[in-house]
């Protein structure tokens, strides 16, 4: 299936890097340690963790990219949802409150869900190009979360259950990690147990068609930037949380980007139309682990960006059918087999 | 039955031509004879292998056997380059030229007059306005591109073609963007080409045009060569047997059908008055009653779309009222108007109609699924039945739900159009332009289908370029000239292609 097929490059270049991080520090890598305190750790799981946030930002941005959108202010949400969080608990007489935790990240996440909201409006109702619209919260956010915090770093004491968000465990297994899965099971029902991930591509796919076809693509447009905007505002507690701090200047910082280069390895198209949830946790599960595979193979941690940039360029390779064609060409020459034919010739027959 | 080659030496000569694409034999021995100085029309319906043949002539494909020979050598070219280098050069369907150039530059790319190292612009616009002058066609050279129609584009597309000095210049539909007066200019300059020797493959669906500009037809079907004939020797009504392979006079048999059934008693269904928008089409007055099928008539650019596009909700009319249903519509949009009932095809299949991406199935059900909501999912047994139902019904090829649309040809995917509106079951049914580019056996069904659906009382807005559709399908026909809507003929005797072009030429004023 077609599914199928677009997920396969992603997953064998996550296994390749698991590979090289297993012979290059053995098989503890992939296998989960349990802690003194019961819980899961070791390499991968430290991984997965980690990338949490990434991923929570990575699917909003997925069904955004869906749209023929971008939203590049997911990163300056990412630090408003941290300071608001943050700055509401520290301004608490009792940080230890359940129910002050609990309102905190509420308002959080309402304030973030009506950025996502205003983004939306701005692209579905104004016509303002996503790039354009998205940009002005890019760069206003992190001054909205440098008010909220009055340019101070709000520090959460870590006795707060606050904490827990980033660095507790449920079942053994961290928190974020349930976070993320969560929110992955939960975006995959919302749109393929309803109706909203075909019309989503649609939209995307052809945005004259659909409004001719009576689709509100309007109202879906402004869901999709609200859902984006919660999932940024939810990564931003949950790197909060982990820190015990919520800096404006620097949470999330740049993470919009590594969330559209996972949206991408993950086999979804910036031109819109088709989107796959699983190939962007897939890519951002491949940047994660990206990041150790330097350090475990023995390189000084700034071949980082390089390196990143290098399975970029790897993947969007495999990805061209232009390059595969060419790349397989000489292999199928031999069995004479007849080249691949372009699709319209064969199915106008 | 097919003549015996005429004489005189061949420019062109394939044969035995055999295309095989990954499990699919494209053409299966193929020959294909060109001559200077003649016109000659490679017919068949979609998947016949027109286009094919074409592209292993210009070089686009490889052929795995058989033997080209250009001026009596033996030749195999292994791109469009080659060919072109060789004296072979196309122009196709769609445009492909730089929009936001000038004409003069889109004339001239690549092989600009140079003065030293420089462009020299002026030497340029003196030669592109010389050989538009030429052709028979005034555009201000130095405009960008993307300031005149499709249809002129295409001309200048045409225009570069012929200055490149080709031995063997094809045309792949290149009139079915073009008004009246403008496929009159282009054949023009075939007819002057041809004087000059140059050979040409033209392909067309317009039989009209093939008879009146080609020499000789070479016919395909389903991959293989059915003859080649003189076009004088060949009757139009054995041409379609030839490419459909099934008798002759299909078409015929829809001939009023839609007649069969009284309308004028029924009440009205649609009722336009002084409906319009400003700089799109002048303030009409249209009625349609249940059941009846209303043809739109005029000519490119006279208003047609522009007319029913308002009473489809796809517009906003700035003046005049709308009453659907004897209810006078307020804030008509598409999503209000699919929810009445009224279901509208547009012009453009590909950019307005379909989502190329999406499959088959997703693409049928998209209006259905919009009307409901994104929250209430169609059940997949439903959807399923639905979708399979209709691509029995309507034959849609390859019957495979789960294709991307974009790989079906033009007259399957104006069916996964149609079906996605027969799934809502309207009361009103806009087509604008359903037939243009398809073949000629999709062409009966879909007007078949239009007659059938009219007698179980569905109501038609039917838009077409070609006359003899839209009189053979039309209960009234509403002709229009200059975006104004100049005549509703109703009576049997004035509904006949001669009557609607003294329509059009009059201008109205004296019917």
């Amino acid at each position: 299936m077609n599914y199928a097929k677009r997920l396969m490059w992603p997953l064998i270049i996550l296994l390749a890097l698991i590979v090289v991080n297993i012979v290059a520090t053995g098989v503890d890598f992939i296998v989960p340690s349990v802690n003194e305190d019961g819980r899961l750790g070791g390499a991968f799981v430290n991984i997965l963790r980690r990338s949490a946030p990434l991923l929570l930002i990575a699917l909003g941005m997925t069904l955004v990219i869906a749209t023929k959108g971008i939203d590049l202010s997911v990163g300056a949400v990412y630090a408003i949802g941290a300071a608001i969080a943050c700055q509401t608990i520290i301004d608490a007489p009792d940080q230890t409150a359940a129910g002050l935790v609990f309102s905190a990240v509420a308002i959080a996440l309402v304030v973030t869900a009506v950025i996502g909201a205003w983004n939306g409006v701005m692209v579905a109702y104004f016509g303002i190009q996503p790039i354009v619209a998205t940009l002005i919260l890019m760069i206003a956010g992190r001054g909205i979360a440098q008010l909220v915090t009055g340019g101070q770093i709000p520090k959460v004491q870590d006795s707060s259950p606050f904490t827990e968000l980033g660095r507790g465990a449920f079942l053994a297994v961290p928190i974020p990690i349930w976070i993320a899965a969560l929110v992955l099971t939960a975006l995959a029902l919302l749109t393929r147990r309803t109706a909203l991930g075909m019309l989503l591509e649609s939209v995307g796919g052809n945005p004259e068609a659909s409004r001719l076809a009576g689709i509100r693509s309007k109202g879906i447009t402004v869901l999709v930037y609200l859902v984006c905007a919660l999932c940024a505002g939810l990564a931003g507690l949950i790197g909060a949380a982990n820190l015990g701090s919520a800096d404006a200047n620097n949470g999330g910082l740049w993470i919009e980007l590594d969330a559209i280069l996972a949206v991408v390895i993950g086999g979804t198209a910036l031109l819109g139309g088709r989107f796959f949830l699983l190939g962007t946790a897939i890519g951002v599960v491949i940047i994660g682990t990206l990041e150790d595979t330097i350090i475990n193979v023995g390189l000084s941690s700034q071949w980082q960006f390089t390196a990143k940039a290098i399975v970029v360029f790897v993947v969007a390779l495999l990805q061209s059918p232009e390059f595969r064609a060419w790349i397989l060409k000489p292999i199928k020459r031999r069995p004479a087999a007849p080249a691949p034919a372009p699709a319209e010739e064969v199915q106008a027959k | 039955m097919p003549a015996t080659a005429p004489p005189g030496a061949a420019l062109v000569q394939m044969t035995g031509i055999v295309k095989d694409f990954t499990g699919v034999r494209a053409l299966d021995g193929v020959d294909f004879t060109l001559r200077p100085g003649e016109i000659h029309a490679v017919m068949g319906e979609n998947g016949a292998g027109k286009s094919t043949l074409i592209k292993v002539l210009t070089g686009v494909h490889g052929h795995d056997a058989g033997e080209i020979l250009l001026d009596g050598e033996p030749v195999r070219f292994h791109s469009p380059k080659a060919a072109q280098a060789a004296g072979i050069s196309t122009v196709y369907q769609e445009v492909n030229l730089t929009d936001n150039l000038s004409v003069a530059e889109n004339l001239f790319a690549g092989r600009e007059p140079r003065l030293g190292p420089f462009i020299n612009f002026r030497a340029m616009r003196r030669k592109a306005k010389a050989l538009l002058d030429d052709i028979g066609i005034d555009l201000n050279v130095a405009a960008p591109l993307s300031s005149y129609s499709i249809a002129m584009q295409q001309l200048v597309a045409i225009a570069r073609a012929v200055d490149i000095e080709s031995k063997v210049l094809i045309l792949d539909e290149p009139t079915s963007s073009l008004d009246r007066d403008e496929v009159e200019v282009l054949l023009g300059v075939m007819r002057r080409l041809a004087a000059d020797g140059t050979a040409m493959v033209f392909i067309s669906h317009f039989l009209d045009q093939v008879y009146e500009i080609s020499d000789r037809m070479t016919v395909l079907r389903n991959g293989t060569l059915v003859g080649e004939w003189a076009t004088a020797d060949l009757p139009q009504s054995e041409l379609i047997g030839h490419m459909l392979g099934r008798e002759a006079a299909t078409l015929e048999q829809i001939e009023r059908a839609a007649s069969a059934h009284r309308v004028e008693d029924e009440e009205p269904l649609v009722e336009a008055r002084g409906l319009g928008r400003k700089g799109s089409i002048a303030p009409y007055d249209l009625t349609v009653r249940r059941g009846e099928v209303v043809g739109l008539a005029g000519l490119l650019g006279s208003g047609r779309t522009e007319t029913v596009r308002l009473i489809a909700g796809a517009d906003r009319a700035d003046s005049g009222a709308l009453q659907f249903e004897g209810r006078r519509v307020g804030g008509h949009n598409s999503r209000t108007a699919a929810a009445r009932g009224i279901a509208f095809c547009p012009e453009n299949r590909k950019t307005e109609g379909l989502v190329g991406d999406l499959t088959v199935a997703e693409n049928m059900i998209l209006a259905m699924q919009a009307s409901r909501g994104w929250a209430r999912s169609i059940p997949v047994a439903r959807r399923d039945k639905l979708v399979a139902e209709f691509i029995e019904k309507l034959g849609i090829r390859p019957a495979d739900p789960d294709m991307p649309v974009k790989n079906l040809s033009g007259g399957n995917q104006q069916k996964v159009l149609l079906a996605r509106w027969m799934l809502i079951e309207p009361k009103l049914l806009i087509l604008d332009e359903p037939t243009r580019g398809i073949d000629v056996g999709a062409k009966a069904d879909i007007q078949r289908l239009v007659a059938e659906l009219s007698a179980d009382g569905l109501s038609v807005l039917f838009v077409s370029a070609e006359l003899d559709e839209v009189t053979r399908l039309s209960d009234r026909i509403a002709v229009l000239r200059d975006r104004e809507l100049i005549a509703v003929l109703e009576s049997e005797a004035d509904m006949t292609t001669e009557r609607i072009v003294d329509t059009i030429v009059a201008g109205g004023r004296e019917s």
